[in-house]
C-alpha cells in the first residue's frame, strides 16, 4: 500500500457500521468479508445481515435495499448494536431505508455517484438529501465510489459495466482503511473466491485497493480508528452462523451417538443452509435427500429413524405447520426425530427473511391429543452447536421427537466461536435392543416394545434386522408393553400419560436454570433462545446505571427446568421479552401462577438492548 | 450370514386377528403374499411392511415382520427413508386407491420417479372404504356415493397411467380373484431393482360390491381380460380369438385376430425404455367393464435412488477420506488466542 499522508489513529472501544445498498450490490459479501478480518484481529462480534426476501427486488428501490450490520468491539459484546455509528449508503434507496435507525451524530459514508436524479427519484426523495439540510445532524463523506472503481478496473481491461459491480469492494477496502483493518485475508479470498486469473478478481482486487487507498491519501478523513483485539479466552477460534453451528452439531451428536445422519428437508428460508451444509458432507456419510414437501421430510426422517439412523428434518413456521402430524406420528411410535424449525416472521407466508419466536406455542401444543414434545432452544449462533447435541441427545434416550427453535437472528448472525474439546463431550448411546426382553406363557422368548425403561419410561428402539425383534407399531393408540392396536379406555388414558410423564420426566436430567443474581434485585428478567444478547446487553446496561436486576435465560422451554418455579417465586417482578406476543410469559403464568410481565416487539427485527434497558428501569420503577 | 431359514406362511402371520370385513377381497390379497415370502428367500427380520390409512392400511398388523402403519398417504415418504438408509432391507408398501393416489398423490409419484427401492401394491376398490363409502381418486364418473348423492363429476385416475407418467420403472396390474396371478406379480415386483407399483383389483364388497365382477369373475376372465407376456402376442379370449394392434397413429384397438392375421398383433415389450407402448396398453381400456389388460406393462432397468446416494458417499470418502469433525470446525478462518 501507498503510504499518503500520516493520520492519527484514534482507538476506539467498540464500534456498529452497516453496510447498505441494492439487493445486487453485494452488501451481505461485503459485511461478511469485514467480519472475517475483524474476527482475525480479535475482535469481539456480532452480526445482524438484514435482507429483502425477494432475490432481486428492482434496483434502486426501498424494497430492494440490503443491509448488513456488525458490531465490533475490544470487549465481549452480545448484540449486533442498537444504532450504527457508521452507515455506508450504496445508493438513494440505502440511505432512505437505513437513516431512520441511524442516531445524530453518526458518520455517514455514500457512494455520490449514484446520487443522481433517476436514483433519488426511484428511493422516493423530491430533492436530494446531500444538498439540502436534512442530514445535518450526520457527519456525511460524499465519496465517488463507481466512477473510481470504473477508473482502476479500466485498466485492467474490464467493461465499465463489469467494473461497476466491484464497487462493494472498494467500499470495503475503504472501510477496512477506516477501522485499520488487515488487507491481506481480503486479497487472499478474492484470489481463492474467484481464480487468479479471473478478470473478476482482477477488478475486486484492484477496486479493494483503491479503496483503501483512497482513505488513505485523500484529505477527507482527518484520522482512523482502530478497535483492539478483545479479551477472550485462551483457545482456538473460528467465525460461525448459527445454521452452521447447527449443522456442525448434527454431525456431531450423530458422531457421539455412533449412529449416520439422515436429513430429509425441503428447501424454505431461513433453514435451507443447513441442508446447503449438510449435503456438501458426504464424507462423514450423511444423508441429505430433499424431498418433494415439507410433510415428506420429516417422513423420510422418521423413516430412517424407524431404521436406526438419526432421523432429521429442518424447516421454518410454513414447513412445521406440514410437519405436525408427522410429529404425532413419532410421538405415538416413540422414536428418535429431530424437528429444527428457524423461526421467521408469521403467520403464513409473514416475513421469511426477518425472525420472530412465534412458533413457541405452536412447538408445544401444535399437534392434536394430548403430544408433548421436548423443545431446545439455542441463545446465540455459536450456541446452536450445543443445542443440537442436547436435542440429539434427548431424542435417542427418550425415544422422542424434539424441536430445535432457531430463528433467522441465530441463522444468518455470526460470532466468533471458540471450538470445543470434542472429547470431552458426554457420548450418547443408542442402547439399540438386540435381545428379546419377555418371555410368553408358554416359555417363548419374545419382544415387547412398550416395555418402558424405569428410570426413563423410553421404550426400546429396535430397527428391523434383529431375528426374534420382529414387532409392529403405528398410529393407532398401542397398547401398553405389547404395542398392539388397542381401544380400550383405561389403556388409552394409561399411555396418555406414560408420554406425558416421559417427557415430564426429562427436566430431571435437565441442568438447573442459572440466575445471574444480584443482592436486592427484586426485578428478574427471565428470556429464551434469541434474545439473549440483548436482554444480557439491557441488564448490563441497568446495572451500570446502579440499578439491581437478575437474569435468567431457558436453552429448554419443554420441560422446564426443575429449579424455575423456586426461582420465579424468588422476585417479587418478572419480566419475559419475546419477539412475539408474550408466549413464554403464557407458559410460565399457567404453570406457577406467577405474575410476568411480557414485553413484546415484533417487528422482525431483533431487540435492541435500549429496549430492554427501558422496560427494566420502568418495571423497578413500578412504572411498566 | 447363516442360510436363511426354510419358513411357512404361519410362520410370516402375526398373532393378531385380522378384521376386514367378511368377504373381502383384503383377505385373498394376504393369504397370496403370506403364501408367496416363503418362495422368496428372505428373512422375516429384513422384511418390512409400511401402510398409511385405510382398510388396505391394517395389512402390517398382520404380518409376522417388521412393520408401521403410519398417517394417511405418506407411506412412501416414510419408505424412502427407510429404503435409501437401510438398503439390506426389503419394503414393502400396502396401500389403497385414496391413500396414495388423493392424500398421498405426491408422495406416490415422487417416490416412483426416484425409482427409491420398494415394492408397493396400491389394492384399488375404487371407493373409501375405511371412512365408510365416499367415491375416491379411482371411482368412475357419476358414481352416487354418501358425498356425491348426485354423482360424482371428476374424472378418475388411471392408476398404471399416471404411475407410467411418473416415471415408474415397473407397472404392473392384478387382481384378488386369481392368487396365481397375484403371487406370479408380487414376485416379480418385489425382484425389480428400484420402485414396483401393482394395482391390484380389489372388490370391497360392503361399499362397492362388484366393481371388478365383469372382468375377473371366474366365467368373465377369458374375454375380459388381457394377459400381457413379455416377447408374445397380446391376445386374449377363450381361444385366443381376439389380439391387439396398433394402428398407424399410434393408438392400440382391439380386434379379431382371424381378420388381422396373427403377424399384425402388437408384440408385449415391457422392457422397452420408451413407455408409449405401455402407456398405450394402459389406455385400452377406459374401465373395469371392458377387457382390460393385466399383468406387467412395464419393467425397465434404472439406477435405484438409495444405491446412487450411497455410491455419492463412497465416492467422496474415496476422495476426501472419512470425514474428519475436528478438522471441519478448522475448515474457516481460525485464529489463536493465546
Ligand atoms: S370396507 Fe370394504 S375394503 Fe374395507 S374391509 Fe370392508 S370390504 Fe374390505
Amino acid at each position: 500500500m501507498a503510504t499518503g499522508t500520516k493520520r492519527d489513529t484514534e482507538r476506539l472501544e467498540r464500534v456498529v457500521i452497516r453496510f447498505a445498498g441494492d439487493s445486487g450490490d453485494g452488501m451481505q459479501l461485503t459485511g461478511d468479508r469485514f467480519t472475517t478480518s475483524s474476527a482475525l484481529l480479535g475482535n469481539d462480534l456480532s452480526t445482524f445481515p438484514d435482507f429483502p426476501a425477494e432475490i432481486r427486488a428492482p434496483a434502486g428501490t426501498l424494497a430492494g435495499v440490503s443491509a448488513f450490520q456488525v458490531h465490533i468491539a475490544d470487549r465481549d459484546i452480545l448484540t449486533p448494536g442498537d444504532a450504527p455509528d457508521v452507515l455506508v449508503a450504496m445508493n438513494p434507496a440505502a440511505l432512505r431505508a437505513n437513516i431512520g435507525i441511524v442516531p445524530a451524530g453518526a458518520t455517514l459514508i455514500v457512494n455520490i455517484d449514484a446520487f443522481d436524479d433517476r436514483s433519488l427519484a426511484k428511493a422516493g426523495y423530491s430533492g436530494n438529501p446531500l444538498t439540502d439540510s436534512s442530514l445535518s445532524a450526520y457527519t456525511v463523506y460524499e465519496v465517488p465510489m463507481t466512477s473510481l472503481t470504473q477508473e482502476v478496473c479500466k485498466e485492467a481491461g474490464v467493461k465499465p459495466r463489469d467494473a461497476e459491480r466491484s464497487k462493494n469492494f472498494f467500499a470495503l477496502g475503504l472501510i477496512s482503511w477506516l477501522y485499520t483493518r488487515p488487507i491481506e485475508p481480503t486479497l487472499e479470498w478474492i484470489t481463492a473466491r474467484f481464480g487468479s486469473d479471473n478478470p473478476v478478481a482482477e477488478a475486486n482486487t484492484r477496486a479493494f485497493r483503491a479503496g483503501y487507498h483512497f482513505g488513505e491519501t485523500a484529505e477527507l478523513f482527518t484520522s482512523n480508528y482502530e478497535v483492539r483485539a478483545a479479551p477472550f479466552e485462551p483457545g482456538e477460534y473460528t467465525q460461525i452462523t448459527g445454521n452452521q453451528a447447527l449443522a456442525w452439531g448434527l454431525l456431531a451428536a450423530a458422531r457421539l451417538a455412533g449412529l449416520s445422519l439422515f436429513l430429509g428437508s425441503y428447501p424454505i428460508t431461513p433453514a435451507s443452509d443447513i441442508l446447503h451444509e449438510l449435503s456438501r458432507r458426504k464424507d462423514f456419510g450423511v444423508r441429505t435427500f430433499q424431498a418433494e414437501d415439507e410433510i415428506a421430510g420429516v417422513g423420510s426422517a422418521l423413516g430412517a429413524a424407524f431404521g436406526g439412523s438419526l432421523g432429521v428434518t429442518t424447516t421454518s413456521g410454513p414447513g412445521l405447520d406440514l410437519k405436525s402430524e408427522t410429529v404425532g406420528l413419532a410421538v405415538n411410535l416413540e422414536l428418535p426425530l429431530i424437528v429444527v424449525d428457524v423461526q421467521r416472521g408469521g403467520p403464513s407466508t409473514g416475513l421469511p427473511t426477518k425472525a420472530e419466536q412465534a412458533d413457541l406455542l405452536h412447538a408445544m401444543y401444535g399437534r392434536h391429543g394430548e403430544a408433548p414434545v421436548p423443545i431446545v432452544a439455542p441463545r446465540t449462533p455459536a450456541h446452536c452447536f450445543e443445542a443440537a447435541i442436547e436435542a440429539v441427545r434427548l431424542a435417542v434416550t427418550y425415544r422422542t421427537p424434539v424441536i430445535v427453535l432457531s430463528d433467522g437472528y441465530l441463522a444468518n448472525g455470526a460470532e466468533p466461536w471458540r471450538l470445543p474439546d470434542l472429547s470431552t463431550i458426554a457420548p450418547i448411546d443408542p442402547a439399540f435392543a438386540s435381545e428379546p426382553n419377555h418371555v410368553d406363557e408358554d416359555g417363548t422368548p419374545t419382544f415387547l416394545p412398550y416395555v418402558r425403561d424405569p428410570e426413563t419410561l423410553a421404550r426400546p428402539w429396535a430397527p428391523p434386522g434383529v431375528p426374534g425383534l420382529e414387532h409392529r407399531i403405528g398410529g393407532l393408540e398401542k397398547a401398553d408393553l405389547t404395542g398392539n392396536v388397542s381401544y380400550d379406555p383405561a389403556n388409552h388414558e394409561a399411555m396418555v400419560h406414560w408420554r406425558a410423564n416421559k417427557i415430564a420426566g426429562i427436566a430431571k436430567v435437565l441442568p438447573d436454570v442459572e440466575v445471574d443474581h444480584e443482592d436486592g434485585a427484586e426485578v428478574l428478567v427471565l428470556g429464551w433462545g434469541s434474545t439473549y444478547g440483548a436482554i444480557t446487553a439491557g441488564v448490563r446496561r441497568v446495572r451500570g446505571r446502579g440499578l439491581k436486576v437478575a437474569q435468567a435465560h431457558l436453552d429448554f422451554v419443554n420441560p422446564f427446568p426443575l429449579n424455575l418455579g423456586e426461582v420465579l417465586a424468588r422476585y417479587p417482578k418478572v419480566l419475559v421479552p419475546e419477539v412475539n406476543l408474550g408466549q413464554l410469559s403464557k407458559l410460565v403464568r399457567a404453570e406457577y401462577l406467577v405474575d410476568a410481565h411480557s414485553l413484546n416487539k415484533v417487528q422482525g427485527v431483533p431487540f435492541r438492548a435500549a429496549e430492554i434497558e427501558d422496560a427494566i428501569v420502568k418495571l423497578i420503577g413500578g412504572t411498566l | 450370514m447363516t442360510a436363511i431359514p426354510v419358513t411357512t406362511r404361519k410362520d410370516w402371520t402375526s398373532d393378531q386377528e385380522v378384521r376386514w370385513c367378511p368377504g373381502c377381497g383384503d383377505y385373498s390379497i394376504l393369504a397370496a403374499v403370506q403364501m408367496l415370502l416363503p418362495d422368496l428367500g428372505v428373512r422375516r427380520e429384513s422384511t418390512v411392511f409400511l401402510s398409511g390409512i385405510g382398510c388396505a392400511a391394517r395389512f402390517p398388523y398382520y404380518m409376522n415382520t417388521y412393520g408401521m402403519h403410519s398417517i394417511h398417504g405418506r407411506a412412501p415418504a416414510i419408505a424412502t427413508g427407510l429404503a435409501t438408509t437401510r438398503p439390506d432391507l426389503d419394503v414393502w408398501i400396502v396401500t389403497g386407491d385414496g391413500d396414495a393416489l388423493s392424500i398421498g398423490g405426491n408422495h406416490l409419484i415422487h417416490a416412483l420417479r426416484r425409482n427409491v427401492n420398494m415394492t408397493i401394491l396400491m389394492f384399488n376398490n375404487q371407493i373409501y372404504g375405511l371412512t365408510k363409502g365416499q367415491y375416491s381418486p379411482t371411482s368412475e364418473i357419476s358414481k352416487v356415493t354418501k358425498s356425491t348423492p348426485f354423482g360424482s363429476i371428476d374424472t378418475p385416475f388411471n392408476p398404471i397411467s399416471l404411475a407410467i407418467g411418473a416415471e415408474a420403472t415397473f407397472v404392473a396390474r392384478t387382481h384378488d380373484m386369481d392368487r396365481g396371478h397375484m403371487q406370479e406379480t408380487f414376485r416379480r415386483a418385489h425382484d425389480h431393482k428400484g420402485a414396483a407399483f401393482v394395482e391390484v383389483y380389489q372388490n370391497c364388497n360392503v361399499f362397492n360390491d362388484g366393481a371388478f365382477e365383469k372382468i375377473t369373475s371366474r366365467d368373465a376372465r377369458a374375454s375380459m381380460l388381457i394377459p400381457l407376456v413379455h416377447g408374445e402376442p397380446i391376445r386374449f379370449g377363450a381361444d385366443l380369438e381376439r389380439g391387439v394392434v396398433q394402428r398407424s397413429d399410434g393408438h392400440l384397438e382391439m380386434v379379431e385376430v382371424a381378420e388381422v392375421g396373427e403377424g399384425a398383433l402388437v408384440v408385449h415389450d415391457e422392457v422397452r425404455e420408451d413407455p408409449g407402448l405401455a402407456f398405450a396398453l394402459s389406455r385400452l381400456a377406459s374401465g373395469p367393464h371392458e377387457p382390460t389388460p393385466i399383468g406387467v406393462f412395464r419393467a425397465v432397468e434404472h439406477p435405484e435412488y438409495g444405491e446412487e446416494m450411497s455410491r455419492q458417499i463412497v465416492r467422496a470418502q474415496e476422495r476426501a477420506g472419512a470425514g474428519d469433525l475436528e478438522a471441519l470446525l478448522r475448515s474457516g478462518s481460525t485464529w489463536t488466542i493465546e
